[in-house]
């Protein structure tokens, strides 16, 4: 079992409002789930929770065989590493080299005086070279990331993630910074680490038509509760209206 | 169509509103505030006008200036410059985990933190003379102390820099480092070293460059150097030897300008 959530629910505004409200999910090892909702239903923090850098109020949340929001710090870094993530925004350090950035993901697994001085073994070194050959960006080791595209610096992203030979890969909104062709390349890679590797894929994405085209299983979010959770064949127009359903008075408050 | 423009009723000018009367009221409080003051300066033009001569002829007695010096003059000017350099360092290396430890993104205490910002915080308040004075007395008269004062001293901006260029980082790094299960320090290291590093070698250029002017002045007072020599030639009145050093200031400090100017600019 890959992630098991059991009455998770977090809130803000002092308890008025829910980020997460009472989810209870059963996710296995090797899914590939898309979650779509509104902005602010939920998807982020559902994601953040997972990996525990935004801690869930209450309830459990085992991942990977561990209850996250009883982890200590020096816990959560043992949990981290088998965790890759990937941002809207890439978040790759700009002035450092692709390589170098890929080799974050190695960081967790170096001792401290390798990670602190940036010598990592030649076995590290080789991981990160073959996950760069992988998601296409060969001979491009040692540009500096400020000079890749857009799609080039989240596929950067992608190569980091793989090379911490994580369980579990989770991005939130990994497409929404880029234009709809690159958006295809992007959810394409994912599904093909998803499919080879046996890696459990979550992925937040607001373009309903490739969640549909590429999801084994949707999950909606709204207002942090789950209201929809099957395979896309489910997914009726109806259900589409309910889940992205905007009403009056919250069209107003904007 | 025609369409007739609305006319607005506007309410006649005011002579006098109380926002323009609380101004006039201002202004004088100011010039009464001033000439208060020039009193107690003794603040005289007559005297001023009396002295001019006098300078005419202090400024006279200095030319041409006597290059016979020139050798000693470097000499004072180079322990000028090593003393900047030294205290400089010094502070660089006390205000990189003064920096972090001020900064609000870096650690989560916050008792440290306002204790650290208080210190840098009071040190900018306090001028290297007066931090000289205090090492004066602990480690006796000469470059040595003088070079501890501007040491600390330095501290105060270099440190208030630091954190000021960590606080302005973009966040998304540090996201992804502890995302990817990296420690404290090597999200220090791989996220926030490399947006700040430029900056800090630029902020410690600019300290050297004012550490210099700094010198100098603590050199009046006895910490040796280019200031020091400046106070021998004046009191013993040899103002030729004088002016030699007046220039000899004035080419340092352009030169140190307008090369950490240029590196500056490099590194950012």
């Amino acid at each position: 079992m890959s992630i098991i959530a059991k009455n998770l629910s977090k809130t803000f505004d002092g308890g008025k409002t829910y980020a997460l409200k009472n989810v209870n999910l059963t996710i296995q090892q090797g899914e590939l789930i898309a979650i779509i909702g509104l902005s602010g239903a939920g998807k982020s923090t559902f994601l953040r929770a997972i990996n525990g850098t935004n801690p869930a109020g209450t309830g459990d949340l085992q991942v990977l065989g561990v209850n996250v929001p009883q982890l200590k710090t020096s816990q959560l870094v043992g949990l981290r590493k088998q965790i890759g993530f990937i941002f809207q925004q890439f978040n790759l350090v700009k002035n450092l080299t692709v390589l170098q950035n890929v080799l974050v993901g190695r960081i967790a697994y170096a001792p401290l005086w390798r990670s602190l001085t940036g010598i990592y073994s030649q076995e590290d070194k080789s991981i990160a070279k073959k996950a760069l050959d992988s998601v296409g960006l060969e001979g491009r080791y040692y540009d500096k990331a400020r000079n890749l595209s857009g799609g080039q610096q989240q596929r950067v992203a992608i190569a980091r993630a793989l090379v911490q030979e994580p369980k579990i890969i989770l991005a939130d909104e990994p497409m929404a910074s880029l234009d709809p062709k690159l958006s295809e390349v992007v959810i394409e890679m994912l599904e093909n680490i998803n499919r080879e590797r046996n890696i459990t894929v979550i992925v937040n994405i607001h373009v309903l038509s490739l969640a549909k085209k590429y999801a084994k299983r949707m999950i909606a979010f709204r207002k942090g509760e789950v209201v929809f959770d099957g395979p896309p064949s489910e997914l009726t127009d109806e259900k589409v209206e309910a889940i992205y359903h905007v009403d009056k008075k919250a069209m107003d408050e904007l | 169509m025609k369409r007739e423009l609305k006319k607005i009723d506007l309410p006649p000018p005011k002579p006098f509103s109380l926002s323009t009367m609380v101004g006039y009221f201002v202004i004088l409080v100011l010039i009464a505030l001033s000439y208060w003051s020039g009193i107690a300066v003794e603040f005289s033009l007559s005297r001023l006008i009396e002295g001019l001569p006098y300078m005419a002829d202090f400024l006279s007695r200095m030319w041409p200036p006597d290059l016979t010096v020139l050798d000693r003059v470097w000499k004072e000017t180079l322990l000028t410059v090593q003393l900047a350099w030294v205290a400089t360092v010094i502070s660089l290396f006390l205000s990189l985990p003064v920096g972090f430890l001020a900064a609000s993104n870096v650690f989560e205490s916050k008792a440290l933190r306002s204790a650290v910002i208080f210190f840098l915080n009071a040190d900018r308040a306090i001028d290297a003379l007066i931090v000289a004075l205090f090492f004066v007395s602990a480690v006796g008269l000469g470059p040595f102390p003088g070079t501890l004062a501007l040491a600390i001293h330095s501290v105060g901006m270099l440190g208030k820099l630091f954190a000021d260029a960590i606080e302005a980082i973009d966040r998304g790094p540090v996201e992804a480092l502890e995302s990817a299960g990296a420690g404290k320090l090597a999200t220090i290291r791989w996220a926030i070293w490399p947006q700040v590093a430029p900056h800090f070698i630029s902020f410690f250029l600019f300290r050297f460059e004012l550490n210099i002017r700094v010198a100098v002045v603590l050199g009046l007072v006895g910490a040796g150097g280019i200031g020091f020599l400046l106070t021998q030639y004046m009191r013993l009145f040899q103002y030729q030897k004088l002016a030699t050093v007046v220039l000899v200031i004035l080419v340092l400090v352009m030169v140190v300008d307008f090369f950490s100017a240029r590196l500056r600019k490099a590194v950012l």
